[in-house]
């Protein structure tokens, strides 16, 4: 991991992206590093699309504006990949992750000309098979710091066990849930293509929309 | 030890007045300053605190019980932003007239209209001239710094004014960042026991708060009230310095960032100074002589310190996040020209307008800023330039 690394969430209000962006500072300032996590406020209303950023660093972190250039981009809510430039100013060594049950064929053409690593987590599955309830935080929160290498598993584990067992101390049963989210999503977050084999997407979509190749 | 945390700035002022545990908080909520009551009456209900909480029904009517409280000989405090602080007004000056160091939480936010609940300086500049102390902060961790500093400067014999306590709405108030914070021992002991000379419940000194004044005495109140202000000045100073023994931590009125040998300064107000920093540690690398003045204390007004420390300059940008609509710049260019004026200052100056209803700032804005100033003091400001411009805006 290099000085800086900026992470940028895509969401949309009530989903906890903002809630994801400041787990993933908090965890990263568990470790001892420099944190930023912050919200861009938008409406204040239900399924608005909402922006939330992380700054994680070795050295203290001055700035105070937003991230236009980030090393990774998580979207929590698929459907935004229609209506908001989601891979904007997104560096091409970096990668975007994001949540959803569709195919890599259908994902990869809404990225537009983004170069760089696609990730995907089907964060419904892990929750409802974790915990039974969707809250896609914590598949994304594991998914994330998978993608970026901020910490290790096992550090990240430890972490996230200490913090989880404190905040659910009278609730043992969505401790473990929750921690069997962030270990499933661990594993099952997936990589789907990067430049390469962005071509070949391109081609299926081309030939699914009947243009031809 | 100190504490290594990560707090919000809410968070960071919840914890100050936690530990300073004052005798009274009426509120009304108000976003972004709403987690400030929110977590102070958490604090209480957890029997962290033993402060008075009134829930009150608008911010007339806290700013009023405040003036209440505080008279009575209680030590109190609120918070508020934008339109709560402006339902103040009225009450605002009869604090400070009365000389009642009430501690203001302002989490700075923009007035309407258009409705917007995002940072702009336009709440506290507007009562810039209600007779309170006004302390900004860059970051979480100076909005707790000062926090703490508050009740020493305002309940000072010298002073006895109320004190507003400012940091950046949503940028500083919601962003969760390091912080270092004090034992709450160390905390106490700094703030101390708040033992008013006058106050209406004490037994044996009968007086009365808040009466008419004639022409005959009015404007002696006036000049005494000017006086506190002055006086404040030293006051900021030394209670730093204090506070320097027991943190660590280095205050002033302003703060001068690589401004020693700079040719080129940006002055600015709160958060945008912390992205300013990035932008001079990067012209640097590239030989510019570029530096920041960061104000930390608007009220009183350092102007002849402010020109002192600027009087290497060639050319000055002077940020407000803030618009005044005076055709003319916002405050502190306003303010800041003028002590420039006084000091004989030969720079050029830039009033700029930036920010408003949370308009980001960016690194690359304050470079440009420091291109443009560059250019004005190689080739003078031109007749079609503006000297009061925006930036930031969508063309």
């Amino acid at each position: 991991m290099g000085q800086l690394t900026e992470i940028r969430w895509h969401g949309r209000g009530g989903q906890g992206a903002k809630t994801a962006a400041l787990l993933l500072a908090d965890v990263a300032f568990s470790i001892g590093k420099y944190v930023q996590g912050f919200p861009e406020y938008g409406p204040e209303r239900m399924g608005a699309p909402i922006t939330a950023y992380d700054r994680i660093s070795d050295v203290s972190i001055r700035v105070h504006s937003n991230i236009y250039e980030p090393d990774f981009v998580v979207v929590v809510d698929d459907t935004l990949l229609h209506d908001v430039d989601v891979t904007s100013g997104l560096k091409e060594e970096g990668a975007i992750l994001i949540n959803t049950e569709k195919e890599k064929e259908e994902i990869l053409p809404l990225l537009k000309d983004y170069q760089g690593a696609v990730y995907t987590i089907n964060a419904k599955k892990v929750c409802m098979e974790t915990m039974g309830k969707y809250f896609p935080n914590m598949p994304m929160l594991a998914a994330v710091v998978k993608i970026s290498g901020v910490m290790e598993q096992e550090v990240f584990r430890k972490e996230m066990e200490a913090s989880l067992q404190h905040k659910f101390e009278k609730k043992p049963e969505v401790f473990a849930g929750n921690m069997q989210a962030l270990l499933q999503a661990w594993e099952e977050v997936t990589f789907i293509g990067s430049a390469a084999n962005r071509q070949m997407s391109r081609i299926y979509a081309a030939q699914a929309s009947g243009l031809g190749a | 030890m100190a504490i290594k945390e990560r707090m919000s700035g809410n968070e960071a002022v919840a914890y100050a007045m936690k530990q300073i545990n004052p005798d009274v908080m009426p509120a009304f909520p108000i976003t972004p300053s709403t987690e400030l009551p929110q977590f102070v009456s958490s604090y209480i209900a957890d029997g962290e605190m033993d402060t008075e909480f009134i829930p009150v029904e608008s911010e007339h009517s806290a700013m009023s019980a405040a003036i209440g409280a505080e008279a009575a000989g209680a030590r109190t405090m609120t918070a508020t932003s934008s339109a709560g602080l402006a339902l103040m007004w009225e009450m605002l000056y009869v604090a400070a007239s009365n000389r009642l160091p009430i501690a203001l939480a302002l989490v700075n936010r923009a007035l309407s209209g258009p409705l917007n609940i995002n940072c702009e300086h336009s709440d506290s500049m507007g009562a810039r001239d209600s007779g309170w102390i006004q302390i900004y902060a860059e970051d979480n961790q100076e909005a707790y710094d000062n926090f703490i500093q508050a009740y020493r400067i305002a309940e000072h014999p010298d002073v006895m004014l109320p004190i507003m306590i400012c940091q950046d709405g949503f940028i500083i108030s919601h962003g969760v960042s390091n912080i270092t914070l004090l034992e709450d021992e160390k905390v106490k002991a700094f703030v101390g026991e708040y033992c008013p000379k006058h106050y209406l419940l004490k037994a044996d000194e009968a007086m009365a708060v808040g009466p008419y004044a004639v022409s005959c005495y009015g404007m002696e109140a006036k000049r005494a009230q000017a006086q506190a202000m002055i006086n404040a000045k030293q006051v900021i100073l030394d209670v730093a310095s204090v506070y320097k023994t027991i943190s660590g931590r280095s205050y002033g009125l302003f703060e001068a960032y690589r401004l020693e040998d700079a040719d080129y300064a940006i002055v600015a107000i709160g958060s945008a100074c912390g992205t300013t920093k990035d932008a001079i540690d990067a012209l640097r690398v590239q030989g510019k002589k570029v530096g920041l003045l960061k104000v930390r204390v608007f009220r009183p007004f350092p102007g002849k310190e402010l020109a002192e420390a600027l009087k290497n300059c060639q050319a000055i940008a002077i940020l407000d996040r803030c618009e005044s609509f005076s055709a003319n710049g916002g405050p502190l260019a306003a303010e800041l020209s003028a002590a420039l004026f006084q000091a004989k200052s030969q720079a050029e100056v830039l009033k700029i307008v930036y920010g408003l209803n949370g308009r980001d700032y960016t690194v690359t804005e304050a470079e440009q800023i420091f291109a443009d100033l560059e250019e004005i003091a190689e080739n003078g400001m031109g007749a079609d330039a503006a000297e009061y411009r925006y930036i930031g805006l969508r063309e």
